[in-house]
């Protein structure tokens, strides 16, 4: 046996000690790190929650705005942004998941492929007000389709498009390349490449980046206002041509009232909005979680 | 120059001839103009050091270089009368034809079952499935194993039996050549054994092209081996002419594990 040899547990040096304190001195900087963000949402939820809550009952959901505090409800406003979800989730999904799988399965890797990549990333970080005045200008104006729903959820589409074909891209090409091998071994086309292994496979990723990219458009109020949803509306949408307002829009209608019982109403609101947020997350855990299992 | 012998068909045509084929990965030369001559239902090993060209070689025989960015096959390899790499020849239809064993086993996320009728069903299979996975599933001796549980996921077999189902998924395409990168590499003794065995009863209905790293493999279950180094051919014939009587002096050396 070496003379340095001791049994373990032994040596409690002073540079051992004060290695093992530096180490949870880091741990600890790195809890309270983690804190400032979980007790900052936590008294948030807590603020909103008491001075919401007394205001959220069925007659808030089911009315519509009112010059009375006691009589407005979000009926409007959330019918509005549930219909601009759907919508911008139906545009902006199938242009993202085959723009990502053109980017990934299909294109040469070239100069013309990498300024293309490079644009996308970009585009991801562009603000959302930007996207707002190209909606007017494209669809309000050009397009004439007017300040309605569609181009407003074509608007928030064109929004989240980057971010969905980004992450759908990592999704693909998560996928490891000794399944497409196979596959075009037994001599698949790359179509069915495509379609039965690779795309199954990047379903739970591409999933989760489209539920992350549209909890960010159900926040969005820039661009809409820019596209011209109101403030101010009795009455949900009946078809893609109908002017619309969403729950950010009504919340800072709102917030901009002098009343404190339209305060009051700003928090139920928010706290409606927090609740389909939370919902459509729940919802994508559970359909990534069923694909992940039903393979 | 290298050494090429006289390969004996027994009067059949050849399942595979490879004239002068060359593959470039961009400016590098891979593979330098090699010929050989693969004789119907028999195993043929390609051997050689790491970085010899061997893989990229086997990989011309079923044009799966052609999913490789930057390169390029340039020669002729002729099967059934037609060269592969003609332009009006479909890619799809040459790897539906000549079946790929991989390194690695790489099962696809799904059950057995639908591992092994993957290949029928993208071909557009219009018979009796099952029959056909059973069939396959026999070929490559994996039936009894699975039989009770071809609805299990094929990430719950061994190495060595989710390998057996790669070649029993490349079976069911009904390929008439089967190409095989270093299928046993990354097995345990007793997985390899078994993959050997059944490579050997294989060659009684197709035509076997394995690369190897493994010479006492190369010597136990082929009938021909090419020794390439470099990406050139150095001798091709008969498997116990090389490893016994080797003509070229790398052969020598290399199958006496000199180098390598």
């Amino acid at each position: 046996m070496s003379e340095h040899a001791s049994p373990l547990g032994g040596s409690h040096s002073a540079r051992d000690r004060r290695r093992r304190a530096l180490g949870t001195l880091f741990a600890f900087l790195c809890g309270v790190a983690t804190l400032v963000g979980v007790a900052s949402l936590a008294v948030l939820l807590w603020d909103l929650a008491v001075d919401g809550f007394p205001s959220l009952d069925g007659r808030f959901l089911t009315s519509f705005a009112s010059r009375m505090p006691e009589r407005a409800g979000v009926k409007a406003a959330l019918a509005g942004s549930v219909w601009l979800l759907g919508l911008t989730a139906l545009i902006a999904f199938p242009v993202s998941v085959a723009a990502a799988i053109y980017l990934e399965e299909y294109a040469r890797r070239s100069w013309a492929t990498r300024l293309i990549q490079l644009n996308i990333a970009n585009l991801a970080g562009v603000p959302s007000i930007v996207y707002g005045i190209l909606g007017l200008a494209v669809f309000v104006r050009t397009f004439g389709l007017g300040r309605s729903i569609i181009s407003g959820a074509l608007t928030l589409a064109l929004l989240i498009l980057p971010v969905i074909i980004m992450a759908s891209q990592e999704a693909i090409r998560a996928v490891p390349s000794s399944i497409r091998e196979a596959a075009y071994g037994l001599g698949a086309t790359r179509w069915q490449v495509v379609s039965t292994q690779v795309l199954p496979m990047a379903m739970p990723g591409i999933l989760t980046g489209t539920i992350l990219a549209l909890s960010r458009a159900i926040g969005e109020t820039a661009p809409l206002i820019m596209v011209g949803a109101v403030g101010f509306i009795a009455f949900t949408p009946k078809g893609l041509g109908d002017p619309f307002t969403v729950l950010p829009l009504q919340i800072y209608n709102w917030i901009s009232r002098p009343q404190a019982e339209f305060h009051a109403l700003a928090a139920a609101g928010i706290l409606v909005l927090l609740i389909l947020l939370l919902t459509m997350n729940a919802a994508a855990i559970i359909l990534r979680n069923r694909y992940q299992t039903h393979r | 120059m290298a050494t090429i012998y006289d390969i004996d068909a027994g009067g059949r045509a050849p399942a595979l001839e490879a004239r002068e084929v060359s593959v470039f990965y961009g400016a590098k030369e891979a593979v330098r103009r090699v010929s050989l001559v693969v004789p119907a239902n028999k195993v043929v090993a390609l051997i050689g050091p790491s970085g010899c060209g061997k893989s990229t070689l086997l990989r011309c025989f079923n044009r799966m270089n052609d999913l490789v960015a930057g390169a390029r096959v340039e020669g002729e390899v002729e099967f059934r009368g037609k060269n592969l790499y003609d332009a009006d020849v479909d890619p799809v239809e040459v790897r539906r034809r000549i079946g790929m064993v991989f390194q690695k086993p790489n099962p696809f996320p799904k059950s057995i079952y639908e591992n092994t009728a993957f290949g029928p069903r993208i071909n557009g299979f219009e018979g009796n499935l099952d029959e056909l996975v059973e069939e396959s599933l026999r070929k490559a001796a994996l039936w009894d194993e699975v039989q009770d549980r071809l609805n299990e996921s094929a990430y719950a077999l061994s190495g060595g039996q989710q390998q057996r189902l790669c070649i029993a998924r490349t079976l069911a395409v009904k390929p008439e050549i089967v190409l095989m990168d270093e299928p046993a590499s990354a097995l345990d003794p007793l997985a390899t054994q078994r993959i050997e065995e059944l490579i050997y009863e294989l060659k009684k209905d197709y035509t076997i092209i394995i690369v190897t790293h493994n010479m006492q493999q190369a010597a136990r279950i082929s009938d021909y081996t090419a020794f390439l180094y470099m990406g050139d051919l150095i001798e091709y014939g008969p498997t116990e002419s090389i490893f016994t009587n080797p003509r070229e002096d790398r052969t020598e050396a290399y199958v006496t594990g000199r180098f390598g």
